[in-house]
């Protein structure tokens, strides 16, 4: 398979394509004006931080499909040096480096 | 729409590139990973190189990637997309108030290249909808600032992990770089206590419904936070009125 392209994967990626456009533009496809009902709105509010943190939290404590159930995890000490550094410097650069800086050594300097 | 000369003339392009610098590196970590991903999972080079540059959606393309390899049904597969995309739906309900002046090519051109991160620069840096011609020219020149510096990280390093796929050992895990800036940015949109415990509930949610085929687990994460939200706002006295994003 490797090296092989073949037709029917392009076509899973140009309709993937068309899913993202779809998808990203969602409510502004149409020309015609329309408004909103009220709990639409409210949920606007909310919506957002639910989606990353439902993307997020998996990525971070989940392997295979369970829950993890060691703390030699360097996913684990990894995000929660970030997150703490996101409040005490409010820059995502902060997170990152943190982040890293924890996660790495954990992960290829002990294989967590 | 950085190709039109009246945007990236702007100075909101320039500010709205240096808003997205600090998370650049993290972003490109990830198209890294996700560019050795393609080609380490059997998919050829042309396929990759499509994938990174239409798809554009690193968590549908990581979605997509063994359903691909295992021949599942293409509408599974779009399916799949869709569903891992629904934060998007979400995002365009709040960006339409911003583009709404627009025709729709540049609507359409606007949406495909605002991904997570230039959605939440963008509504942070203006929470409300310009009024008049020059402020909205200003807020499409900072969005296209926001997703010029995204893209260009993003797809650079995804295609220079396609051609490196082969030295790069998974073993690395650069792509938690990637999940590290979703939480920075997770962290800066918790910015009250009902979004902070939308964020716990919905993190929660999402691990406890993780069986669910699809991806569906994020689906129900999102449904169950915010009608939680929903009915604790009803339980205070004065419902919050505070601005979106």
């Amino acid at each position: 398979m490797n090296g092989a392209t073949d037709a029917w994967t392009l076509f899973v990626i140009a309709g993937l394509a068309g899913v993202t456009v779809l998808a990203r533009c969602f409510f502004f496809i149409l020309d015609r004006p329309w408004t909103l009902p009220a709990w639409a709105h409210r949920a606007l509010y909310y919506a957002p931080v639910a989606a990353l943190a439902g993307v997020v939290l998996p990525e971070v404590v989940m392997a295979d499909g369970a829950l993890v159930t060691t703390w030699h995890d360097a996913r684990l000490f990894g995000a929660a040096v970030g997150a703490v550094l996101y409040f005490w410097r409010r820059s995502v650069m902060a997170t990152l480096l943190a982040g890293m800086a924890v996660y790495l050594p954990l992960h290829l300097g002990l294989g967590w | 729409m950085f190709f039109l000369r009246a945007i990236h003339r702007h100075p909101e392009f320039r500010q709205g590139m240096r808003a997205t610098a600090p998370v650049a590196p993290g972003l490109a970590a990830w198209g890294l990973m996700t560019g050795v991903a393609m080609v380490k999972s059997g998919m050829s080079v042309v396929e990759a190189v499509a994938m990174t540059l239409f798809v554009y959606a690193g968590s549908s393309q990581l979605a997509a990637i063994p359903l691909i390899v295992a021949g599942a049904p293409f509408w599974v597969i779009w399916t799949t997309g869709f569903c891992v995309n629904l934060r998007f739906v979400v995002f365009s309900l709040h960006l339409r108030d911003y583009l709404m002046h627009l025709p729709r090519w540049r609507r359409l051109v606007n949406g495909f290249l605002t991904a997570d991160l230039s959605y939440a620069l963008f509504t942070g840096r203006y929470p409300e909808p310009a009024q008049d011609a020059e402020g909205r020219l200003a807020q499409e020149a900072y969005l296209a600032g926001n997703y010029f510096l995204t893209w260009a990280a993003w797809n650079g390093a995804s295609l220079a992990g396609v051609a490196l796929a082969n030295w790069i050992p998974s073993a690395w895990g650069l792509g938690f770089a990637g999940v590290l800036c979703l939480v920075g940015v997770l962290c800066s949109l918790a910015n009250t206590r009902l979004r902070v415990l939308a964020a716990v509930i919905a993190g929660t949610a999402a691990v406890a419904a993780y069986a669910l085929p699809l991806k569906l687990n994020i689906v129900v994460a999102i449904a169950v936070a915010v009608l939680a939200c929903f009915w604790l706002e009803g339980r205070r006295s004065a419902p919050p009125r505070e601005k979106l994003a």
